[in-house]
């Protein structure tokens, strides 16, 4: 079962397209960060999945091919925004209470000894917890829900570093023990990288890279070799490359099997440099199914499986 | 083969029955109870002030209109006390704040607080579904507000009873047609319609504009031109007017215009009618040439005038206040329906 599956998905916000073109597929039971700058479409794309904003063009389907926003996907998909879009003048016994009001299942009482566990104050109100509590609050309310499905919207932007470790702590808890899927955005991939297993990169508002990590970096690597031979003597796909006097480094698309040639050396690239190299050229590189971008469009993209 | 499909289909997608509408009462009651207790306050306030001033004036009307022999010195005084007693309340025109504001700071708020600070991401995208949220709440409140206001409305047909008695004209006691604008509306069923239709405007307001205080005011604007409509245009024209050649439209009725024609059926100005009565008999011409008594009618009658009146009769008072009520109630539903719709639409 993919838990989001787009064909063709655009959406645009008057004359502006912040997201198009957009077909991806995201397998079940992984942990997906999904990166990209500010303004980048992921917001709108995970807007889209949780069915508060209409496609203007495309398809999408959440949970296996429930429309977002159906009562399936409503009960299934559990979503964190943002800046975490709760009620200020509410304390944590009043959202909890309000959210298992508002939902087919609610486990209070796994929510109850989990905040208390983290500390959170239950008779506080909302705008008087830290950012961090307020988020582990928001994250609880949703993991309560016992959803199929977790779309988290940069929850981290606002943590400090303990309070991120934390945060990811409870993230990671949930997918050992109810092995639900899980959606992070973020414009910073280093607070991802220690947990996700699968990318999603999004840039200028369609998607670079998607794939698993471990595919990802299996197929592809750094060659580093005499800038003057670079266009002779690489016969890879070039995802990215640095060009210097008399070295150039180029990101390509090859297994660790395939040979090197004379002259120049092979380096495993590390996932965040892999991620900025895609969107640096992002709209110059894609990298598509059939192996050549540019023939399906600068937009079009296909989930990307060795 | 079948059989199997159909079990081995997920759980989740058997029984999807939508959520019971009464997991809304506590969701409802806590997000707009701080709304709520302050429509109670302010209706209590007023209705204080109102019940202390109508006591007054009720005991006033009464001991005038108990008052014997009529002609007493102490009866015009009773009279005129009467007549000087219904101070700022008394042309109804400051307690037609009261339905807007309810409307405007239960109604606007609503939906726009949630867009304003974001917490629709939150609301909207829980297991209830957005549509059906907003529809409880909308209802919900719009049936607390319209109780209230038809509460409230028991108390402002009371405090102005006094006015609309036949029996004040033949004791010289102050006396108001119930179509008056500013009072029409402040009684019985009316009351509690302009509320709700304050509360559906602020509703659709706060949806569009998405912050509250733009909204607030956008429903005050809109919520007065629509009673300015109403009061000026509209009402006069809820059943086709009577017109009349004699003089039987009393003060309680609802006088829409008046004008005099010749024999022939030519319409005559106010400036000949002057000048016929200075001709005649200056006597009669009043202050500034108005003609206003029976023996100015009587004489210009006598020279072939005819008086026109085009009137509501005051026996018209319980359809026109359903006539309001209806229109209200429908434009209500309408606008209720709109929010709804644009919830489940438009979000981002």
């Amino acid at each position: 079962m993919n838990v989001v599956e787009t064909r063709g998905l655009g959406k645009r916000f008057c004359d502006t397209w912040a997201l198009r073109e957009c077909t991806l597929s995201i397998p079940a039971e992984h942990v997906v960060a999904l990166v990209g700058p500010n303004g980048a479409g992921k917001t709108t794309l995970l807007n889209l999945a949780v069915g508060l904003t209409a496609p203007s063009a495309g398809h999408l389907t959440v949970l296996g091919g429930e429309t977002p926003g159906s009562p399936v996907a409503l009960d299934g998909v559990a979503y964190v925004a943002q800046d975490v879009a709760l009620y200020k003048n509410f304390s944590a016994v009043d959202l909890l209470h309000l959210t298992r009001n508002l939902n087919r299942q609610f486990d209070t009482a796994l929510a109850e000894s989990r905040l208390v566990e983290l500390g959170v104050p239950l008779k506080r109100k909302v705008g008087r917890l830290s950012g961090g509590q307020q988020a582990q609050l928001a994250l609880t309310l949703a993991l309560a829900r016992r959803p199929r499905l977790l779309l988290l919207d940069e929850p981290m932007a606002m943590l400090d570093p303990v309070a991120r470790h934390d945060f990811m702590a409870t993230v990671m808890t949930a997918v050992a023990d109810d092995g639900v899927s899980v959606v992070l955005s973020s414009h910073v991939l280093a607070e991802l990288e220690r947990v996700a297993d699968y990318l999603v990169l999004v840039s200028n508002g369609s998607v670079q890279v998607a794939g698993e990590v471990d595919d990802l970096l299996a197929s592809h690597r750094v060659l580093t070799g005499p800038a003057a031979e670079a266009d002779r003597a690489i016969t890879s796909h070039i995802v990215h490359a640095r060009r210097g006097e008399a070295q150039a480094h180029l990101l390509v698309r090859s297994s660790a099997d395939d040979p090197v040639p004379s002259g120049w050396q092979a380096h495993p690239v590390g996932l965040e440099e892999l991620a900025l190299a895609y969107m640096r050229e992002s709209g110059n590189a894609e990298l598509s199914s059939s192996g050549s971008a540019r023939e399906n469009g600068p937009t079009e993209v296909a989930t990307w499986r060795r | 083969m079948a059989t199997m499909t159909i079990v081995s289909r997920p759980p989740e997608n058997e029984g999807m029955a939508p959520l019971p509408w009464r997991r809304m009462a506590w969701v409802t009651w806590r997000q707009h109870r701080a709304a709520l207790f302050g429509v109670g306050a302010f209706l209590g306030l007023v209705s204080l002030y109102l019940v202390i001033s109508g006591l007054h004036l009720h005991h006033v009307y009464s001991a005038a209109v108990a008052c014997r022999p009529a002609v007493s010195l102490t009866c015009n005084d009773l009279v005129s006390s009467f007549n000087s007693s219904g101070d700022f309340l008394s042309s109804g025109l400051v307690l037609q704040v009261v339905p807007v504001l309810i409307g405007a700071f239960v109604g606007a708020p609503l939906l726009a607080r949630e867009m304003e600070t974001g917490t629709f991401r939150f609301a909207f995208t829980q297991g209830f579904g957005r549509g059906r949220f907003a529809l409880a709440k909308l209802v919900s409140l719009a049936v607390a507000v319209t109780a209230a206001a038809g509460v409230f409305s028991v108390l402002t047909s009371w405090y102005y009873q006094p006015y609309f008695l036949a029996v004040n004209e033949r004791l010289g006691l102050s006396e108001t047609t119930p179509f008056a604008p500013g009072l029409f509306d402040l009684r019985e069923v009316t009351l509690a319609a302009w509320t709700l239709v304050a509360f559906a405007i602020g509703a659709l307001a706060g949806m569009l504009i998405r912050r509250v205080v733009p909204a607030i005011v956008a429903t005050l604007v809109a919520y007065a031109g629509l009673a300015i409509a109403a009061g000026s245009v509209f009402r006069a024209h809820y059943l086709a007017p009577l017109v009349t050649r004699k003089l039987n439209v009393t003060a309680l009725d609802w006088t829409l215009n008046q004008r005099w024609t010749t024999r022939g059926g030519r319409s005559v100005s106010q400036s000949v009618i002057s000048q016929v009565l200075q001709a005649g008999d200056p006597q009669l011409a009043g202050k500034g040439g108005v003609p206003q008594s029976l023996s100015v009618w009587r004489y210009l009658v006598g020279h072939g005038y005819t008086q026109w009146t085009t009137y509501q009769p005051t026996s018209r008072f319980w359809p026109f206040q359903l006539i309001e009520g209806s229109w209200l109630l429908a434009l209500s539903v309408i606008l209720i329906a709109v929010t709804v719709w644009l919830v489940r639409g438009r979000l981002t």
